[in-house]
């Protein structure tokens, strides 16, 4: 017992990363700690300890503002993840092919990712605005009817972030897809050649199910990007027209700042940290389930 | 042309392949018997692989035609040319259990279930691996995994078989057991297999006839023997045998009527050699394998010469001596309990009609 402590922890790496584990413990456990406990209380502008029990999460699920708000996170997560991985690996095939200019389309593919929210959010936030983007150059060009200003509009501004959040992911997607495209035997796709089996067949049949792990990593990323959406709705609508794009982490903050309620933006804040305890403990059990698959085989 | 009449399987003519600006196979012809086992073998990178996939129809051939069962398939898809294909790395569908893999091109293909189940169960019986129909790939062992994967071309039911270095990723004990397995199915099916390696012991023992490939060019197409025997020429002579043939530079010279070989002052008598062709005297290369060389001849051998031992390796059943012959260096093969014993001067002998002679400039049999 003794020495296999001794194995898996090494000195010096535990002094190396007790800054890190502070950090990590300091900032999470105690954010959240905190978080949760505030979330419990009738705190205004100032935390304070005064408990009301559940009464803000009564008052959050009422909250109009709140439900368009989950809505909208749901619909902008499911949409943009699913046409990020479709286009994504279109796009992975795509540059497959071994085209000649493959290091210029990647770079092209790659750009609006390493880009910060804030400026995709701006730069498509001109483009669909009305006085200055499309629909503006449109008009310029002679064609007065012309109409298109999705984002002014509480239907459509959302697929405008869908749009802009797909445009921002479907690059980085297609860079991880490739690398599992090519991890691919060639002599697989040759077996399958002689095998008589379509293209399109190879690769729903036999290369998508080869790339789990490329596409379990491209879609962790993906809903890292969910979760940063915030950025993207401040640059882009502000959470508007009126409340129409409004998303959790948008909610959260301006019940904090302006109107300052931070009883029940930590009820909010609590609330957006349940899908993630969720989804860990998800893939805990699955990694457990394999885990004791593995004992029972060897 | 109907090929089939006259029981050719496979007919390859004036195949050249190209990639860019590189001349991978030139003007190559080949014509495969109904049954026939044919061996590609060629040192890495000759175009043997290149050459079995133009036949599979997974690259486009430059020029030529390309006839399977005296249909002219050269533009076909692989799927109609009526051919299985094995690959080196087995290429099997990961995520499919072993019956999958066997049945997934013949349900994509459409084929009735009943008649996909008895093809399987037909596979499997042939290769014993009925066991293994409900596993995934990576719960079988090398040997398993290319059996499924000959599964996989068997229950395609074609006519042709080809085989791309199956075995290379085994080790040697597999290696052995499936190359006799794999012979014992030719003679099964009684079906054209045309099989890639660059090990000769696969080639000797498999084929019925060997072609020996170089940059492209098939050097030599005859049986196993015919080819160790009488290499058409140095490159042919040298790339098969282990250890290679011993090969001597010196000298074709005419002494009153008969031909002699000569080298420093050594002399070899050429009476008992077959020429291929009407020899002239100058520069030649005269080659004679390990095995066919002799200790302690004494008397009855046509040429007779001393030599000093060098280095003796026992390999457990043979014995390679090393040996000095004038300033040439010698291998000699012999059975072990022939072994010369604590002796540095021996005595070897030969009979130059297993020889091969060689053109010094062109490297062709004389
Ligand atoms: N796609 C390609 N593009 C350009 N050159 C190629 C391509 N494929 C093969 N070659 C070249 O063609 C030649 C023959 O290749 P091939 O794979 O047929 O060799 P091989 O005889 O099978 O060798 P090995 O024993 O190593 O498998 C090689 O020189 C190789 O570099
Ligand atoms: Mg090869």
């Amino acid at each position: 017992m003794q020495r296999s402590w001794r194995h898996r922890f090494h000195l010096p790496a535990v002094i190396g990363t007790i800054p890190m584990i502070l950090v990590a413990v300091g900032v999470f456990v105690i954010g959240i700690g905190f978080s949760l406990l505030w979330s419990f209380t009738s705190s205004k502008l100032f935390p304070s300890y005064d408990f009301v029990g559940l009464a803000q999460y009564r008052r959050l699920w009422a909250d109009n503002r709140w439900l368009v708000s989950v809505n909208n996170i749901w619909f902008f997560g499911l949409m943009s993840i699913a046409c990020n991985m479709v286009f994504g690996y279109l796009l992975a095939v795509f540059m497959d092919q071994r085209i000649r200019q493959e290091d210029l389309f990647r770079s092209i593919f790659l750009y609006p990712f390493a880009m910060s929210l804030i400026v995709t959010g701006l730069v498509w936030q001109w483009v669909l605005d009305p006085n200055l983007g499309l629909q503006a150059a449109m008009r310029n060009l002679g064609w007065s009817s012309f109409s298109f200003a999705p984002l002014v509009d509480a239907n459509t501004a959302i697929y405008a972030l869908v749009v802009a959040g797909i445009w921002q992911g479907s690059g980085v997607t297609m860079a991880i897809l490739l690398a599992g495209l090519r991890g691919v035997d060639e002599e697989i796709w040759k077996a399958a050649r002689v095998d008589g089996i379509p293209t399109w067949r190879t690769h729903v049949s036999i290369v998508a199910p080869m790339m789990k792990g490329a596409f379990a990593t491209a879609f962790v990323l993906q809903c890292v990007g969910v979760v940063r959406v915030y950025d993207l709705v401040i640059a882009m609508t502000g959470g508007g027209p009126g409340i129409a794009t409004s998303m959790p982490a948008v909610y959260v903050i301006q019940l904090i700042t302006v109107r300052q309620n931070v009883g029940q933006g930590m009820a909010a804040a609590t609330m957006m940290l349940v899908p993630v305890l969720v989804v860990l403990a998800f893939s805990g059990l699955v990694l457990w389930r394999r885990k004791r698959r593995q004992e029972a085989a060897t | 042309m109907d090929m089939a009449e006259n029981g050719t399987s496979v007919s390859i003519q004036e195949l050249s392949l190209n990639f860019g600006a590189v001349s991978v196979l030139k003007t190559l012809n080949l014509d495969v018997a109904e049954g026939e086992f044919i061996v590609l073998l060629g040192p890495s990178g000759c175009g043997k692989s290149t050459l079995l996939n133009c036949v599979a129809g997974l690259l486009d051939i430059s020029e030529g035609r390309i006839f399977i069962k005296g249909k002219n398939v050269t533009w076909e898809e692989p799927k109609d040319r009526g051919i299985g294909m094995v690959f080196q790395s087995y290429a099997l569908y990961p995520q499919m259990t072993v019956e999958k893999n066997l049945s997934f091109g013949l349900r994509v293909a459409g084929l009735p279930k009943d008649e996909i189940a008895k093809r399987i169960a037909r596979a499997s019986e042939i290769l014993q691996i009925e066991p293994l129909l409900q596993r995934k790939p990576a719960a079988l062992s090398g040997g398993q995994r290319q059996r499924v994967a000959i599964g996989r071309a068997l229950v395609r039911d074609v006519d042709v078989f080809l085989f791309d270095e199956p075995l290379s990723n085994l080790d040697a004990k597999l290696r052995s057991e499936l190359r006799v397995e794999i012979k014992l199915l030719h003679r099964k099916l009684q079906n054209t297999m045309i099989y890639v390696t660059h090990d000769q012991i696969e080639a000797m023992t498999l084929a019925d006839r060997i072609a020996v490939m170089k940059g492209g060019v098939i050097q030599q197409l005859d049986a196993p023997q015919t080819i160790y025997n009488r290499p058409v020429n140095r490159f042919v002579a040298g790339f098969l045998g282990s250890p290679a043939m011993n090969f001597i530079d010196g000298r074709l010279e005419k002494d009153k009527g008969d031909w002699h070989f000569t080298v420093e002052d050594v002399r070899i008598p050429l009476s008992t050699y077959a020429f291929e062709k009407e020899p002239v005297p100058g520069p030649a290369v005269f080659g004679i394998r390990p095995e066919h060389v002799a200790f302690n001849s004494g008397t009855g051998w046509p040429f007779t010469a001393d030599a000093t031992v060098e280095v003796v390796e026992p390999m457990g059943s043979d014995t390679l001596v090393w040996l000095k012959l004038g300033k040439q260096n010698f291998t000699v093969r012999v059975t072990s309990e022939r072994t010369p014993r604590n002796a540095d001067a021996v005595s070897i002998g030969f009979d130059p009609m297993r020889a091969s002679l060689f053109d010094a400039q062109t490297g062709s049999r004389l």
